[in-house]
């Protein structure tokens, strides 16, 4: 195999890891600091890209009800990044209020508030065809496509602004959560759950800001997939977050740099298998590969077993 | 429920006795066949058009002063029975246009679902049946009296294999299907059988799958890219051949990409925008662009329905000449019901080189037609007839 294959395969594991990772993330933020899988984070991660199109598609002047005046690219990505995260991160925090927080509150089980949060991605998904249609959606396009070349490898501009915006976010998520003070409280809740309100933190509060972090990161990753793979369905949220899912778990779920290796692996075994084995054995493949590692470190990779206080 | 019932009892019996009467006041001579279709169930819109074609065809012939047979004309008659889009529906409704109206050739059911038992019925009770739409092997298989209107999945991949190879020069083919799921899968072999067929074992250099649900082709392309196919085949739906075809754009894969029949809906070109322009796919019947008979039969069910036929009203209409040809070619009529099937059956296996608006069209041993495929090009956002491939 050719210098060039390796690389152009490097690439696009690097993009598709991207995806993982920042989906992985979600799942690993809200896990640190609720002990919760919060399984409806994929179908956020669906809500996300579908109010990306919303408003992209209505700041470009394609949807029904028309602007009077066209705007620039510069002011349309923007603004469609802020209001779609706003937007998620509202949903996001209502999940939290209407499911969680009672459940919580009332002192269920955690295996409850898991499950709950599965009907709620699937209520998010069926809605979603009740409202909108089983028809597939185009994601607008927000800026023109240039395509590289340099000797056999190619890349689109979208696929650098993926890989950049995804270490850039990570590294701004590995910021707030080690630097400041909220993090320090996030981090703080999931070690001694008990011992915080009693600082004066509100462990409420604190919750809600991981939702709002969370949910404006899947916001975020809805963008950029749908930019990247335009074509938008009412179940596109599933595969891709049970994916990210397992990525986080691989990582060692509850660490943030573990969600992000681990969606980098999975993208990259899954990429790898597909370029240089048959790609009937992707999938099959991939999975024993994180089966494996698992296996060895029951944990994850960046885990630390948790000791449950008697 | 009951009510429902009651009012499909009452209007099959209103509808025959309409029929009855039509019949009865025409006089003369007439045919009868049965349409065997899915007016309610769950694809009453199916149905709908093969019922609309059917009824505009026998309306054309009879305004025209019927059909000649050994030197005497006769008027057709339609028998419509509702199937209910189910098999139970479609044996039952089989069983009452045989038994009970004495049709001698019944064009429907559509769905598979519905042609494979009433064609068990159709065969069993030796009246020749042909179905519009099914492109199930079994509809046919083994079944003397059963015949279709639409080519065979086995046969489209030898058509698309075909026509990529005049058109393109092509030795070197890639596929990527959906591993998951029957139709491309099937596709996709028949379409390897036929290329390795053509250009020996191995030139097919890459025959990539993924899973429903995947988006991102990018590792798959890229092994295709490095291949150094000619031509890339990809039997997939509207949901993933626009990330197919612009993640190839974005791949450098300059390769011409060739599609089956279900790139044939709307959505397609909705979702696909310029990223699909200037590709081919093979189908039954494209109404945009059409010439000759089939923009003439476009233009009258425009007129009298009010929308864009669909393949199913085209095939009806095929469906329906062909069985008025195979009266024909048997060339008498004699009041036996027997007698009148077996040779109806034998003149509709005996057609040759017969001119549909879906195309040209001989049948095999099995029933199925011999036909050439319509050959789409996407230009300008329109699905173009650009030529037909045959086999």
């Amino acid at each position: 195999m050719t210098l060039d294959f390796f690389i152009q395969n490097f690439i696009n594991a690097m993009q598709w890891g991207s995806f993982l990772a920042l989906i992985a993330v979600g799942y690993t933020l809200v896990y640190g600091v609720l002990l919760l899988i919060n399984f409806a984070h994929g179908d956020i991660f669906m809500v996300g890209a579908y109010t990306g199109y919303f408003i992209g598609t209505f700041l470009t002047n394609n949807f029904e009800i028309k602007l009077p005046f066209d705007l620039p690219s510069w002011v349309v990505i923007p603004l469609t990044i802020v209001a779609t995260m706003f937007i998620t991160a509202l949903v996001g925090v209502a999940i939290e209020r209407i499911a969680y927080r009672p459940l919580r509150n009332r002192g269920a089980h955690r295996l409850y508030l898991v499950i709950t949060a599965l009907m709620f991605g699937l209520l998010l998904e069926y809605g979603n065809l009740a409202l909108l249609g089983a028809s597939d959606r185009q994601f607008p396009n927000l800026f023109d496509k240039i395509i590289y070349s340099i000797g056999g490898i190619t890349v689109t501009n979208i696929k650098i602004y993926v890989i950049l915006l995804s270490f850039l976010i990570m590294g701004i998520l590995w910021w707030i959560v080690q630097k400041t003070r909220w993090g320090m409280a996030m981090r703080a809740i999931s070690y001694d759950r008990l011992a915080v309100p009693l600082m004066g933190i509100s462990v409420d509060q604190i919750i809600l800001f991981t939702f709002v972090l969370g949910s404006s990161m899947a916001a975020l990753a809805g963008i950029m997939y749908g930019t990247a793979f335009p074509i938008l369905r009412f179940n596109m949220g599933m595969l891709v977050g049970w994916q990210a899912f397992i990525a986080a778990v691989v990582g060692g779920i509850g660490s943030i740099r573990g969600a992000m290796v681990g969606g980098y692996i999975l993208g990259f075994t899954q990429i790898f298998v597909a370029a240089f084995l048959p790609s009937t054995y992707r999938d099959l493949i991939a999975f024993v590969v994180l089966l494996l590692i698992l296996a060895i470190k029951p944990t994850g990779l960046f885990g630390v077993p948790r000791r449950t206080k008697v | 429920m009951k009510i429902k019932m009651l009012f499909s009892i009452v209007s099959v019996l209103l509808v025959t006795a309409f029929f009855a009467s039509a019949c009865a006041a025409g006089g003369g001579d007439t045919i009868k066949i049965g349409i065997n279709a899915e007016i309610t169930g769950d694809k009453p819109k199916v149905g709908e058009q093969s019922k609309f074609a059917a009824e505009m065809y026998v309306k054309e012939i009879n305004e025209a002063g019927g059909i000649d047979v050994g030197g005497k004309n006769y008027k057709l008659e339609l028998i419509i029975e509702d199937n209910n889009a189910t098999a139970e529906g479609a044996a039952a409704a089989a069983n009452k246009l045989i038994s009970q109206d004495n049709i001698l050739a019944m064009v429907g059911p559509n769905p598979s679902n519905a042609a494979v038992p009433a064609g068990e019925v159709a065969n069993n009770l030796e009246t020749p049946m042909i179905s519009p739409w099914s492109t199930n092997p079994n509809t046919t298989l083994n079944r003397p009296w059963v015949f279709r209107a639409p080519f065979l999945d086995p046969f489209q991949g030898p058509v698309v294999a075909n026509f990529a190879t005049n058109k393109f020069n092509a030795t070197k083919a890639c596929v990527l299907f959906d591993i998951a799921s029957d139709y491309p899968k099937g596709l996709a072999d028949n379409f390897k059988e036929a290329w390795e067929k053509l250009h020996g074992a191995g030139s097919v250099a890459k025959f990539e799958s993924f899973t429903t649900g995947d988006q991102d082709f990018s590792a798959q392309l890229t092994s295709i890219k490095s291949s150094g196919c000619e031509v890339l085949f990809t039997p997939q739906y509207y949901q993933e051949v626009p990330l197919i075809v612009s993640q190839a754009k974005d791949l450098g894969l300059d390769v011409p990409i060739v599609g089956s029949d279900s790139w044939g809906d709307p959505q397609l070109l909705e979702l696909c925008g310029s990223d699909c322009e200037g590709a081919y796919f093979s189908t039954h019947y494209v109404a945009s662009g059409a010439t000759g008979a089939t923009k003439d039969f476009i233009d009258k069910y425009n007129v009298a329905y009010k929308y864009i036929p669909g393949d199913v009203a085209a095939l009806t209409w095929d469906s329906m000449m062909l069985v008025t040809q195979a009266i024909k070619n048997c060339g008498k009529i004699t009041g036996n019901l027997t007698d009148d099937r077996t040779c109806i059956r034998d003149g509709m296996a005996k057609i040759k080189d017969f001119d549909g608006i879906t195309g040209k069209m001989t049948f095999d041993a099995q029933g199925d037609p011999i036909k050439c495929a319509v050959i789409v090009q996407i230009q300008k956002g329109e699905f173009i007839a650009y030529d037909s491939a045959c086999p």
